[in-house]
């Protein structure tokens, strides 16, 4: 296949997995290193390095939008990002010796998780208890909604902080933004408001994601000719999910369709990371 | 007051990320245009890794970019793309010093270190 017919491919490809990534919330990584992968036969070193790449476009993208909001909670997100930066080193580590089959087949199991939790109803819950450490680091904070501003709380620091490790090296080690196991620490853990964790998690994902990138540049992951037609496919796609999102509100029936679909692929990654095609 | 510079730090935050993010994909497709341009028709080998190409080394991209290589050029804006989140950080940093809140100053250089050792790793070995 010469440059240019897999340039168009890539591009059309990525643009849907931007566009899927952005509707079910689990990102475009999910789907572009399947992509890349199973049907171009590309190497998943490569995959990944591209993949990173266009999880730090579509994050930085948004974030830009989000921070004027002040939903965001920079001092959380920064907080946590000495976890999730310091896993995503350690995972980019990883990665350089770990053979690919198993990326394969740990990828496939991190895709049906996070499939599954992002098919979980969220609740808003507002915490108003203090914890010791909150207070001290300063994480309380408010946010404006429709029904005015909403002060909240957040709870087990230590453990949030513990996910985002793992977060971060989840995210070196599979190229993918891990945003669905991000909200799970500041969801699920750490008590936040479910508005404030999206945006927080997203806020982060670019710095994550960077941290891990400056390994793979450096070992040559990073191919300048596959990264192209990713990061820009990723980035429409992406945008256009957003404002279809604006427009409505994602259905349970679409989402499971979408996790049915999520599920499949995992099952290929599995599969044939275990008979060692990948 | 201390409000008023919050949303200014903000709004550079904003700022940052929105340029860097145009900027760098503006040079990653004028390269890749120069790439497909000068390549289009060579068939090229993803399926195995080839090794770090020479245009991972600050020299060889500026090299690259001065003799017009499409592939050096879209290097260049990746690299682009990969510092825009790590300035972000510098921003908040300074946003920290100006708030006087040196415990978020720590916090906010020790990301910006492990970063630093990171990028230090991967040169390594």
């Amino acid at each position: 296949m010469s440059v240019i017919e897999l340039t168009i491919i890539i591009l059309i490809g990525s643009y849907f997995a931007g566009l899927l990534g952005s509707l079910t919330g689990l990102g475009g990584g999910f789907i572009i290193i399947p992509l890349l992968t199973l049907v171009l036969h590309v190497d998943i070193h490569y995959a990944i390095g591209a993949s990173l790449i266009s999880v730090i476009a579509t994050s930085s993208g948004s974030a830009a939008a989000y921070v004027k909001e002040g939903i965001t909670n920079m001092r959380l997100g920064m907080f946590l990002e000495i976890a999730t930066t310091a896993g995503a080193m350690a995972g980019a580590i990883l990665a350089i010796y770990t053979s690919t089959h198993y990326i394969a087949i740990l990828f496939g199991l991190i895709l049906i998780s996070s499939a599954v939790l992002s098919l979980y109803e969220k609740k808003e819950h507002i915490v108003k208890h203090t914890s010791y450490l909150g207070e001290k680091l300063k994480l309380n904070n408010s946010y404006p909604t429709a029904d005015g501003v909403v002060e909240y709380s957040v709870t087990n620091v230590v453990g949030g902080f513990f996910m985002m490790l793992f977060a971060g090296l989840i995210s070196g080690l599979l190229g993918i933004g891990s945003g669905a196991l991000k909200v799970v620490a500041m969801d699920g853990l750490m008590r936040i408001p479910f508005k404030v964790s999206t945006t927080t998690s997203n806020f982060m994902i670019g710095v994550t994601a960077a941290a891990s990138a400056v390994v793979y540049l450096q070992r040559g992951y990073i191919d300048p000719g596959l990264s192209m037609p990713v990061v820009i496919g990723v980035l429409l796609g992406a945008m256009t999910g957003s404002k279809i999102l604006v427009n409505s509100t994602s259905s349970k029936w679409v989402r499971v369709t979408f996790s049915v679909v999520v599920g499949a692929i995992a099952v290929q990654m599995i599969y044939n990371g275990i008979i060692g095609k990948v | 007051m201390a409000n008023l510079k919050d949303t200014d730090i903000k709004t550079a935050i904003g700022w940052v990320l929105r340029i860097g993010v145009l900027g760098s994909i503006a040079i990653v497709l004028f390269g890749g245009i120069i790439y497909i341009y000068r390549h289009g028709h060579t068939v090229p080998n993803y399926q195995t890794f080839t090794g770090v190409p020479d245009f991972v080394q600050p020299g060889g991209i500026i090299n690259g970019i001065l003799t017009f290589r499409g592939r050096a050029i879209i290097q260049a804006g990746i690299i682009l793309l990969i510092a825009t989140p790590i300035i972000r950080v510098v921003f908040s940093a300074i946003g920290f010093i100006i708030e006087k809140d040196y415990l978020y100053v720590g916090i906010t250089v020790s990301v910006l270190l492990i970063i630093f050792i990171s990028m230090l790793s991967g040169h390594a070995g």
